[in-house]
């Protein structure tokens, strides 16, 4: 059992990273990526909130959207799965919401540091693309729970060794045409290269 | 924030062109604007993917550009990144049974991607940059002019990763088997992510020289 969950942690975090292997969360990691502690802040926001979302839009699907689930409530055939994407995107929202109030807080450095970049995790396609994941894939609750936290953490692991990498090349000569984006877009592309070396551990 | 009385703009007048045209190349929504940029490297293993998923981008921009448009005066500014999303997921939940009713093995290739359409920087870039402060024909233009800049990045992506990594094109097998058996081998690197990545990295290059447009 814990075997199961640890193999599925270690997929989610570095065979089947999230950023490095489905190209989700790109947006906000290009932006976020030039300093290392904006880095870690934002890591740290968007594994909590995707440790949190995953599962509460596992519960909204399994009893309130499936086919078939508002059975307890005595209505067995409606399929109100057409409205997962809203319903989603509401749970996403009203959490943002709730780690913005916590930080402002609670750690308003931190706060003012991620300044626009935390309102805008709502829209990070990550946190999104791990709900739809979770529905697609099936999981069950404790599977969610442990794939939202691995995907977080997998996130985290690449905007951080993004941001260190790109206040390295700060100071070297690159081509007016490549900067900014372009080197980047190299760079992750050897990274996702590395990441795939991953690929054949088996727990 | 109040209009400033302006005389009747022609529809397609030089301004309104301007609009439409500047993001195929100088504003490009991912090359310039960097949005975008997740669904851009996940759908382009192929190219049929890829067109269907830019035209389902191209219409959500464009329409919910004219909604929001419609309803700048109305919608308070405390709420309105929920409005916007609200508006963008109906269009989304929209297009996704359209795709499962008519296309239904395409959609199943595009699996959560047409979802995360709803999370795709350049809807709610435009309907924050351009859609709020604008009347309903110019946003229409200014979203179809994305989506359309946006569609053929994707097409020439799409179209470098299927040939050199499946050697074909839409489907067609591009190379006769004589060359595969002496010796010529597909791009494997092509398919996977990273071939995706330096792809856009290298043609990022490309544009951003030809334009001479300097960055950071």
């Amino acid at each position: 059992m814990l075997e199961h969950y640890l193999s599925l942690f270690v997929k989610a975090v570095f065979v089947e990273n999230i950023l490095l292997a489905f190209f989700l969360g790109m947006c906000s990691f290009l932006a976020v990526s030039k300093k290392v502690e904006t880095a870690v802040g934002l890591g740290m926001a968007v594994t909590f909130v995707l440790t949190i979302t995953t599962p509460t839009n596992w519960l909204l699907y399994n009893y309130v959207l499936k086919d078939g689930a508002l059975a307890w409530a005595g209505l067995p055939n409606t399929d109100l799965s057409f409205l997962n994407f809203i319903t989603f995107i509401a749970t996403i929202a009203a959490m943002v919401q709730l780690v913005e109030m916590i930080l402002d807080k609670y750690s308003p450095k931190l706060y003012a540091a991620l300044g626009i970049f935390l309102p805008l995790i709502a829209v990070n396609c990550a946190i999104l693309g791990a709900s739809l994941f979770m529905v697609e894939r099936n999981y069950t609750m404790g599977e969610s729970v442990v794939f939202g936290f691995g995907s977080g953490i997998g996130w985290f692991l690449a905007i951080i060794a993004m941001a260190a990498i790109r206040q390295r090349i700060r100071y070297s000569n690159i081509p007016s045409g490549l900067k900014g984006l372009g080197i980047t877009m190299l760079i992750t592309g050897l990274m996702s290269m590395a990441f795939m070396l991953f690929s054949g551990i088996q727990l | 924030m109040s209009d400033v009385k302006q005389p009747k703009e022609s529809l397609f007048s030089k301004k309104n062109m301007k609009v439409l045209t500047n993001p195929l190349s100088e504003n490009n929504p991912i090359t310039f604007q960097v949005l975008g940029i997740c669904s851009a490297l996940a759908v382009t293993v192929q190219m049929r993917t890829a067109l269907v998923m830019a035209l389902a981008v191209t219409s959500v921009v464009s329409l919910s550009n004219v909604a929001i448009s419609i309803l700048r005066k109305q919608i308070p500014s405390k709420i309105r990144i929920i409005v916007e999303l609200a508006v963008i997921a109906t269009l989304v939940i929209l297009v996704d049974q359209i795709l499962k009713a008519f296309l239904f093995d395409i959609s199943k290739q595009l699996s959560v991607f047409v979802g995360l359409i709803i999370t795709n920087c350049i809807i709610m870039g435009r309907a924050e940059a351009f859609a709020l402060q604008n009347k309903p024909w110019p946003s229409f233009l200014d979203g179809l002019g994305n989506g359309l800049g946006y569609g053929w990045i994707l097409m020439v992506i799409a179209m470098a990763r299927e040939i050199l990594g499946s050697g074909t094109f839409l489907g067609f097998q591009l190379f006769p088997d004589s060359f595969y058996v002496a010796g010529y081998e597909n791009m494997g690197l092509m398919v996977l992510a990273p071939g995706a990545f330096i792809l856009l990295g290298l043609l990022v290059w490309i544009q951003r020289t030809i334009t001479k447009t300097v960055h950071e």
